[in-house]
């Protein structure tokens, strides 16, 4: 089971899902948290969520606010540099270069991508949580080669 | 690093403030200075920062976003210098153009990292404002 765990772990890691800094955070779980980065990436998809609803909002209102939208795009960038989210990080990248342009087409289709690798993400990650609790600890915590 | 080499500054009873709006980085910054033995608040933008100032608190050691609502990490910078706060501040953003982070630095900022925050980054930060000396 552990080393299923690892594999999977690893298979986020080379389809580009996640990035070094998730293991940056494995590395701080210790026995005071050993879930930490379980209860990080929850919180991260719960703010998400929020800032996902609110651009589609922004985005079915159909006026284009491009510097709204922007501003909420550095926040889901942001959150997701931090948990290590590698793909949705390079979607909101494109995203924020659309608004700069004034691109409303753009914008609209990076969003529909982010918003997939988002939910993909999110069911890997819980598949990989639900995996890493049943195997008990602590394979999660090396460095994939 | 491995766990077993990280140091424990507990035993110099350093305080820091964590300030950002974002819940997920408040939760990783604040991970960060608890796994080095570091006692530390976070409040959610630059006017809470002031507020906590105010009503008398301080803190060795101040991790600042720079953007956030109400008061931005610049703005606070600013008005935590001009109340005479001396304690050390860290700009911690994703914005590291040269012109945002000489406009930050200017704030009177000590040191400034670009986000994520890692172990690493956050022992420079302790590193180069004498809170740790690396052995």
């Amino acid at each position: 089971m552990q080393r299923q765990v690892a594999l999977i772990k690893q298979s986020l890691f080379d389809q580009g899902y996640l990035d070094e800094q998730f293991m940056e955070l494995e590395e701080l779980q210790d026995d005071a948290n050993p879930n930490f980065v379980e209860e990080v990436s929850a919180l991260y998809f719960k703010d998400s969520a929020r800032l996902i609803n609110n651009i589609d909002q922004a985005l079915e209102r159909g006026s284009f606010d491009f510097n709204r939208l922007d501003s909420y795009m550095h926040q889901f960038k942001g959150s997701s540099t931090s948990i290590g989210a590698s793909k949705v990080k390079a979607e909101c990248t494109k995203f924020r270069e659309y608004c700069r342009a004034g691109n409303a087409e753009g914008c609209l289709r990076t969003f529909q991508q982010l918003k997939k690798e988002h939910s993909t993400l999110r069911k890997k990650l819980e598949h990989y949580f639900q995996l890493a609790r049943q195997a008990g600890p602590k394979e999660t915590a090396r460095r994939p080669k | 690093m491995t766990r077993e080499e990280l140091p424990n500054l507990a035993e110099s009873k350093l305080t820091a403030l964590v300030v950002d709006d974002n819940f997920v980085n408040q939760s990783i910054h604040q991970k960060l200075l608890a796994r080095l033995g570091i006692q530390n608040d976070v409040v959610c933008n630059g006017k809470e920062a002031v507020d906590a100032h105010c009503s008398g608190r301080n803190y060795d050691l101040i991790l600042m976003d720079m953007d956030m609502p109400i008061m931005n990490g610049i703005q606070a910078t600013k008005r935590l210098r001009e109340m005479g706060i001396e304690s050390k501040i860290a700009g911690v953003t994703t914005r590291a153009n040269e012109g945002e982070k000489k406009e930050f630095m200017e704030a009177g900022l000590n040191d400034f990292q670009e986000k994520p925050l890692t172990i690493s980054k956050l022992l420079s930060i302790l590193h180069k404002l004498d809170f740790y000396v690396q052995t």
